[in-house]
């Protein structure tokens, strides 16, 4: 097979052969690929040197005696510390990743992470400093605390910001018991909560746990939410609706100012999620639209770094009648400068400990200050162009699910498995061989094997002229030779992954033989 | 804008190709009464000096993070980064990717996590761990919603009153709106500061789904797990232990070895810098029969089509994006990249080292706890503790107030959160306290005690 031509930059090491080939031999001649860490293992190597003890004679084991200690950590890695990095950091060349790919991760907003937040992330001032330390002594951490409140309520139109949930889905459930608790105090019991077809699957798993039953609201042929449809479905015993705007079709919620009025007129609360933020700033903000929470995801519009899965930080935005609610500890400033306010009779209590994802906090603060409020406007506007760009490029073989304008993402549709058997996952594979992360597939779930793409502000014309000529090969590809799409990925160190043997026969940590 | 790359010839060519004349009008469908008030009022951007400038003085004035001695624990424990375990985390490979949905492009992350079950299974003694939580407190609070999956026709929750005060409190919370359950206080025995049994055996019954207890508990005291255990297994209901010092489970028993039905705690001790209370490390190891009812990312090991070792996420159909309403767990999002610290640092630790770090914990803990009584002070309870004692001082802010002037940050007062110890400070000390140190604060707070040490 040609090697396919790589977008961006550095990819992980590549073998180039022809997996059909590979698979035509006896595997188990095959390598095993990166051992695991305990395969490394020796008995009686140390990767850590410990200062030898000063004072006392009793070792910690004969202090607490062999009642309370265990014998010994059976299978636990033995390895020198060169050992330990050479290990990670080949791991770590197995990873796709924003900085050294193209990644199009539809809903996840995977903008560049500036390097110089996760400098300011160790000054000492911020990485040795304990949650616990008297208030007076941490007024730099808290008086940034106050500054980021100050401005992603500026930013969402909402009058308070709570930055104690760790993530948007915790900010989620926050929100919504910010609800019960807001109904519970007018002696109010309200049991549904509506959410659009569209949703993402954390919007009713929320609902449930928040102890609320979940109404889906259908959104119309042009794939947004209609207040009629609202109108039908509230009644006096919904809390609230949650909506995501731009909904997750990238589309942006024509009647969303109706939506949150009907809502209202039957006592009920708009929640907005907010993980698309990212096409909102200086274009619309939630406050104006009627919400009454708002959960941002500082992972995605912040540019905090995702992490291969977290930590980020979900911050929630409500208005003055539901700040009693927030969760403790509130931020308070007092004479003697900021304090944290433990002392709230309405609010729901706590979602975790301390104050919240600092250490994300901070990078989130970092770049606002460096966009500043005309670079958050220009940040949403350019995200949008780059969406729509690609959107109007790919149109003849990857048309829009839907004829409205796209918002920071867009969602294509495609007519290969009708033409020649090509899924949307295969497509995705196909991408990984010219060094694409692919976009989110099969979400939003109305749109049958949708391909959800966010370019986001970050990326050049080039790339995404570069990876709209990939997608055009793959397409041509898809119908001269289907089994190259179908049996992708060639080029990386693994062919396709069995994830239906994963679930059946589940192994889920290493054991010594 | 620096991160921004398209100039003005670029956004030309792409308002063309798309149609529209300017920026604004791609947003021109947004209703014109949102845009109208949608300026944000935001200074100018700055520059990177700038940025770091002025973070840089933030940073500064937080003064307790250098110049003082610290014996401030609590939940969360001064511990020695290892270079390595920042040098893996701040690659980008790691750092900038996301969840790994996509397993042949993530191998890195999926089998990082795979050794982080391992660890943590290892650690625990139980048969599965899953990629992680946001905090030990939400862990723990997952912990009684998962114990209540596997027994939904139970009702009470005992939950140990030395217990994490976070802990309890975002239990609490989880469960408000879930109306049937009820949360019952065991008390803790005034002597050892240790739960006490009796009164949570008087607790355990038929409607009796789980208790749960820290391990060490709140005042730093280990709890009598195993004992505990065989109570609440009496009852058929589940025991769930919470450690939020997990370097403790480098030397004692191993809760799974206990009896532990569900393990969670916090893995910030794991290699993770304090950075103001997070983000964190949420752990949660389970048994293997109890995997389906478990919520989180798990990792799984298969092979490619070719046969070779594989990871990717599995048995996803427990989760949000697959059964919505019906999930284990809201949870998307977790806290991948400090499982990722954790897995470097346990590796690098390894078998003796995180041994010989723990006992190091316990010696100098036991140090100062010594050095306390010579002049004076005694423990508050006597049950066996890790690396974190209460000490029992009369008007415990008065001396912490004169410990700070002399730059001591001598602990955590317990009448906050527990009205009825009027007398305990919590003191924790770690492998970065040195002997000085410990010299220095039995000192200074013998004589705030005897109130030698002037008020401010
Ligand atoms: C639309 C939407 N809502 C909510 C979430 C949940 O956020 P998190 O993963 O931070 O919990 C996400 C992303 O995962 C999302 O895309």
């Amino acid at each position: 097979m040609a090697t396919a031509g790589k977008i961006s930059g550095v990819s992980p090491i590549r073998k180039d052969h022809d997996s059909r080939e590979l698979a035509a031999r006896d595997t188990a001649t095959l390598p095993i690929g990166t051992p695991l860490i305990f395969e490394l293992s020796s008995d009686g190597r140390a990767g850590a040197d410990l200062a030898p003890r000063t004072k006392g004679a009793r070792s910690g084991a004969e202090i607490l005696g062999p009642e309370l200690c265990r014998d010994d950590l059976p299978g636990f890695p033995e390895l020198s510390e060169p050992q330990v990095m050479r290990h990670f950091l080949c791991l770590s060349q197995l990873n796709f990743a924003q900085a050294l790919q193209f990644y199009p991760l539809g809903s996840c907003t995977m903008k560049y992470n500036p390097v110089i937040n996760d400098e300011i992330a160790a000054l000492p001032g911020f990485a040795n400093l304990h949650p616990l330390t008297p208030p007076h002594l941490a007024q730099g951490a808290l008086e940034l605390m106050a500054r980021l409140e100050a401005a992603l309520a500026e930013i969402t139109g909402m009058d308070a910001i709570s930055l104690h949930p760790a993530a948007g889905a915790q900010g989620e459930l926050t929100g919504l018991l910010c609800a019960r608790a807001f109904f519970n105090k007018r002696r109010e019991t309200r049991h549904k909560v509506i959410i659009p077809d569209t949703a993402h699957g954390t919007n009713p798993a929320s609902c449930r746990l928040a102890g609320y039953e979940v109404v889906v609201a259908h959104s119309n042929d042009r794939d947004f939410i209609e207040a009629s449809e609202v109108r039908r479905l509230v009644d006096n015993d919904t809390a609230a609706m949650m909506v995501t705007n731009p909904n997750t079709l990238g589309i942006f919620e024509p009647q969303i100012a109706e939506i949150a009025a009907a809502l209202h007129d039957k006592g009920a609360l708009l929640y907005m999620d907010g993980a698309n933020l990212n096409a909102l700033m200086g274009v619309a903000k939630p406050g104006h639209m009627g919400a009454d929470i708002v959960q941002l995801n500082l992972h995605k519009t912040f540019s905090t770094p995702h992490g291969g899965g977290g930590p980020g930080a979900g911050p929630i935005g409500v208005t003055r009648v539901l700040e009693p609610f927030l969760p403790v500890p509130r931020l308070k400033n007092t004479a003697a400068g900021w304090t944290l306010d433990h002392a709230r009779p309405d609010s729901i209590g706590r979602m975790r400990s301390f104050h919240g994802n600092f250490g994300m906090l901070l990078r989130a603060y970092a770049y606002i200050l460096a966009l500043g409020g005309d670079g958050l406007a220009n940040a949403s506007r350019l995200a949008i162009l780059g969406a729509n760009y690609v959107r109007k490029r790919l149109e003849a073989h990857f048309p829009a699910a839907s004829a409205e304008p796209s918002m920071h993402e867009c969602v294509l549709e495609h007519d290969l498995e009708k033409r020649s058997g090509v899924t949307t996952l295969e497509i995705a594979k196909r991408l990984l061989d010219f060094g694409v992360h692919p976009p989110t597939i099969y979400f939003p779930l109305i749109v049958h094997g949708a391909l959800m793409i966010e370019p986001t502000e970050t990326e050049t014309k080039e790339v995404l002229d570069a990876f709209v000529a990939v997608m055009e090969r793959i397409y041509t590809e898809a119908l001269s030779d289907p089994e190259l799409v179908k049996t992708a990925p060639h080029s990386l160190t693994l062919s396709r992954v069995d994830e239906a043997q994963a679930a059946r026969h589940p192994i889920l940590r290493w054991q010594p033989k | 804008m620096r991160f921004m790359p398209q100039t003005d010839a670029d956004i030309a060519a792409m308002l063309k190709t798309i149609g529209a004349a300017d920026l604004d009008a791609l947003v021109a469908h947004v209703p014109e009464s949102l845009r109208a008030r949608a300026a944000i009022n935001l200074a100018p951007g700055r520059g990177e000096a700038e940025v770091a400038a002025q973070l840089g003085a933030l940073a500064a004035m937080n003064g307790a993070a250098a110049g003082y001695s610290s014996f401030l624990g609590a939940g969360y424990y001064r511990h020695y980064v290892p270079a390595a375990v920042r040098a893996i985390t701040a690659r980008a490979e790691f750092a900038t990717s996301y969840t790994p949905y996509q397993a042949e492009a993530s191998q890195g992350t999926t089998q990082a996590i795979f050794e982080f079950q391992t660890l943590i299974t290892q650690l625990t003694a139980m048969e599965v761990a899953n990629a992680s939580m946001y905090d030990g407190a939400s862990a723990a609070a997952e912990a009684v919603l998962m114990a209540r999956r596997v027994m939904p026709k139970r009702r009470v929750v005992a939950i140990s009153r030395a217990l994490w005060p976070d802990y309890r409190a975002t239990i609490r919370t989880y469960l408000s709106a879930l109306g049937e359950i009820e949360i019952v206080e065991a008390p803790f025995d005034d002597l050892t500061g240790a739960i006490d049994l009796s009164a949570l055996a008087a607790i355990a019954g038929d409607k009796m789904l789980c208790a749960v207890l820290g391990y060490p508990n709140s005042f730093g005291v280990i709890e009598p797990i195993r004992a505990a255990a065989e109570i609440v297994h009496r009852a058929d209901a589940i025991m769930i232990t919470a450690t939020a010092e997990g370097l403790a489970l480098g030397l004692l028993k191993p809760p799974g070895e206990l009896g532990a039905d569900i393990v969670v705690g916090e893995g910030q001790s794991f290699g993770l810098a304090l950075q103001f209370g997070g983000p964190g490390l949420g752990f949660m190891a389970a048994r293997a029969d109890h995997v389906r009812q478990m919520p989180g990312r798990l990792v799984g090991q298969t092979c490619d089509r070719d046969g070779r070792r594989a990871f990717c996420l599995t048995l996803s159909t427990r989760e949000q994006h697959i059964r919505r309403e019906r999930a284990t767990s809201n949870i998307c999002t977790n806290h991948s990249l400090c499982a990722l610290a954790a897995a470097v640092y346990l590796s690098q630790m390894g078998r003796r080292g995180l041994r010989e770090l723990a006992e190091r914990n316990v010696e100098l803990a036991h140090q100062a706890a010594e050095a306390l009584a010579a002049r004076g002070i005694k423990r508050r309870f006597n049950g066996p503790f890790f690396n974190e004692f209460t000490a029992a001082i009369p008007r415990p802010a008065a001396a912490l107030e004169a410990a700070e002037r002399r730059r001591i940050l001598a602990g955590t007062a317990l009448a906050p959160d527990y009205p009825e110890i009027s007398d305990g400070l919590l003191i924790a000390v770690t492998e970065m306290n040195h002997d000085a140190e410990i010299d220095a604060l039995a000192r200074t707070l013998a004589e705030a005690a005897a109130g030698s040490v002037e008020a401010r």
